[in-house]
């Protein structure tokens, strides 16, 4: 990475004897949108509001535009932030909410008047600056405030959950209009959510966090396709798990349920004995043995589920049971349960979890 | 079902009657000052006395002056403790809660002792400072009132969200306080402040210990000695509370409406 704009270092942060961030460390590219998405409690929010200033950490350093701002009071960090609950203020107008940050600021009525106007043209509200927040729906309001937070023009946006609070339809074109705007001014902007579905469909990156910590960093497409950690490939996607027994390390040969898988070069640094969790994605398993794929294994359909273009089916393999999905066909029955099946997959696509 | 209605009508006439009967009676004999026939005499003799309207705007600007320092005390005090000090609410409570246990004449020989005209702060050296004195005692006494309603003002508002918002956009304490939070607990503010002015208004031991022309003891002295006025002065004040009490619900009606909690 060039330059990044906001660089959080080794940050840590304990409320009396418990620390709910440990050893945090994130480099943000100017311009560029990361995601954190992780459980609830993991400390997603507490690192937001490290970075807006209204908790100090207990360690370490945060530093915007080359400057460090650990110690920096909220009011001075010039960031923009948009809350779950919207916190509009409520004795104010739509335009006087979003002149809220200008006037502050000192800047003239004339100039706030215009910025307001621009604002409310880019959110798609124009005809709603003098009424209240009372008056306005949910979504609208999360609008207004996404507005207010950027009139100033902050150097970074931080956006804490804003979406949770809406229906899912509203939630889905919000989100690709929080991205459009954020794409188009450029601003640096860090988003948390818990919905995977959210990080993966707008983030350039996403940090994916676990008990105070990032467990990896990268682009929605690494971190599906590549889950660094356990945790990392449970929580993204569905995974189905096997675990493995190395029998040969040199040439790949692992046990699974008694049969045997070769994985050739995906076992690095694993020796003979070792017992390995082994993970596959649903949609790179195929039922019966398909040309292409290396590996298979021989099991027992135990569930059909029959989603419409999708049939959701579950395969006992010994002790394990592995899902995969199939494409409805007017012309093929769905399979049975109880009858014998083979799935075969491409080892390259078989994840080696440790 | 028809009994249940004939009991609700019963009680309903029941409270009606002992509100209204003393009230109806006292404007009656307000009315008898002059023998014979129903006049407003003694309204005339009440509003034209010069010491009624002297003790009356005394009172009024001392009122005044008791809520503005009672807005100025208890606002950001109940602000900060609902923000940062939760854990202090209990025992402020208590504080507030203290001038309605210990009487407004311990408070005010308090006062005469520690500021007396040859202590170190003599305020009651001057007028001015005794008229301080009587703001600030006043204050004292209505905190139990303005503390609470501006206490339940911040429970309708989400203070730290609400607080954090203005923050990120730039906005210091001052800021805060003044555009944020007063305007959100306005009616709140009101309410105590309505309180306050009725309290000032009436009272009459710290006033006249600290010998202050004030409106509480002028009414002593009326009722003391006069028959049909003082009934006349309580429809007075009857009548201001009642404007009062409009007043707040008028305003309440262009207050603005909670909507920072998502539902
Ligand atoms: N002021 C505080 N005092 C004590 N503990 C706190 C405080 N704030 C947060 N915590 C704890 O820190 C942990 C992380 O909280 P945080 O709010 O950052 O989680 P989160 O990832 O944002 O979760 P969610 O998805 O539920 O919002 C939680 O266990 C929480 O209880
Ligand atoms: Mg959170």
């Amino acid at each position: 990475m060039a330059e990044p704009f906001l660089s959080i270092q080794h940050v840590r942060k304990s409320f009396g004897a418990t620390t709910v961030v440990e050893d945090f460390n994130l480099d943000v590219a100017p311009g560029e949108f990361v995601s954190f998405l992780g459980p609830s409690g993991c400390g997603k929010t507490t690192v937001l509001r490290m970075v807006a200033g209204f908790e100090e950490p207990s360690a370490g350093k945060i530093v915007v535009g080359g400057k460090d701002i650990t110690r920096l009071k909220p009011n001075q960090r010039n960031v923009g932030m948009v809350f779950q609950a919207y916190a509009l203020f409520p004795n104010l107008t739509v335009a006087q909410n979003i002149a809220f940050g200008l006037k502050v600021g000192g800047m003239p009525k004339p100039d706030a008047d215009r910025r307001v106007a621009e604002m409310l043209d880019m959110i798609k509200l124009p005809q709603m600056a003098d009424r209240y927040p009372y008056q306005l729906s949910g979504g609208q309001q999360q609008r207004i405030a996404l507005a207010r937070a950027i009139a100033p023009k902050p150097k970074l946006l931080l956006l804490d959950e804003p979406l949770s609070a809406l229906d899912a339809k509203v939630r889905v074109s919000l989100r690709e209009e929080i991205r459009s705007i954020q794409k188009k001014l450029g601003i640096t902007t860090i988003f948390v959510t818990h919905d995977q579905e959210e990080a993966l469909s707008i983030s350039d990156r996403i940090a994916v966090m676990y008990g105070g910590r990032a467990e990896q960093v990268g682009t929605p497409f690494e971190i599906y396709n590549r889950p660094a950690t356990k945790f990392v490939a449970n929580f993204v996607g569905t995974l189905n798990v096997l675990e493995g027994k190395v029998t040969d390390a040199a040439s790949g040969k692992v046990q699974v349920n008694s049969q045997e898988v070769s994985l050739k070069g995906k076992l690095n640094g694993s020796k003979s004995g070792d017992t390995l969790s082994l993970a596959l994605r649903p949609e790179a398993i195929s039922l019966g043995r398909q040309p292409g794929h290396d590996a298979s294994l021989s099991g027992e359909i135990a569930e059909v589920h029959f989603l419409g273009s999708v049939i959701r089916v579950r395969v006992g393999i010994g002790g394990n049971t592995v899902s995969l999905d199939t494409f409805n066909n007017s012309t093929t029955p769905p399979p049975v349960v109880g009858d014998k099946a083979d799935i075969s997959f491409s080892s390259g696509d078989m994840l080696v979890l440790h | 079902m028809k009994s249940g209605r004939f009991w609700a009508w019963f009680v309903f006439l029941l409270g009606a009657a002992y509100f209204f009967i003393p009230l109806i009676a006292t404007i009656e004999f307000s009315l008898r000052m002059r023998r014979g026939v129903y006049s407003f005499d003694a309204y005339k003799v009440v509003l034209g006395d010069s010491q009624f309207q002297a003790t009356f705007m005394f009172s009024v600007i001392v009122a005044v002056f008791t809520i503005l320092l009672g807005v100025l005390i208890v606002v950001p005090t109940a602000y900060w403790i609902r923000l940062r000090l939760p854990q202090l609410r209990p025992i402020v409570e208590f504080v507030t809660l203290l001038p309605l246990v210990i009487p407004a004449i311990v408070i005010v020989f308090g006062y005469i002792r520690m500021y007396g005209s040859n202590s170190p702060l003599p305020f009651l050296g001057s007028n001015l400072g005794a008229n301080a004195l009587l703001v600030i005692g006043y204050a004292a006494l209505a905190l139990p009132y303005m503390y609470r309603a501006v206490d339940t003002g911040l429970r309708t508002i989400d203070v730290r969200t609400l607080t954090e918002a203005a923050q990120i956009l730039g906005a210091g304490w001052g800021t805060i306080i003044a555009r944020v939070i007063l305007p959100n607990v306005l009616i709140a503010v009101l309410s105590g402040a309505f309180l306050t002015f009725a309290i000032v208004i009436g009272e009459f031991t710290m006033a006249s210990l600290l010998n202050r022309p004030a409106f509480g003891p002028y009414l002593q002295n009326l009722v003391a000695n006069r028959a049909y006025e003082p009934a006349a002065l309580s429809i007075i004040a009857f009548i201001i509370t009642w404007g009062c009490m409009s007043l707040i619900q008028i305003l309440s009606r262009f207050a603005p409406k909670s909507a920072n909690r998502p539902n």
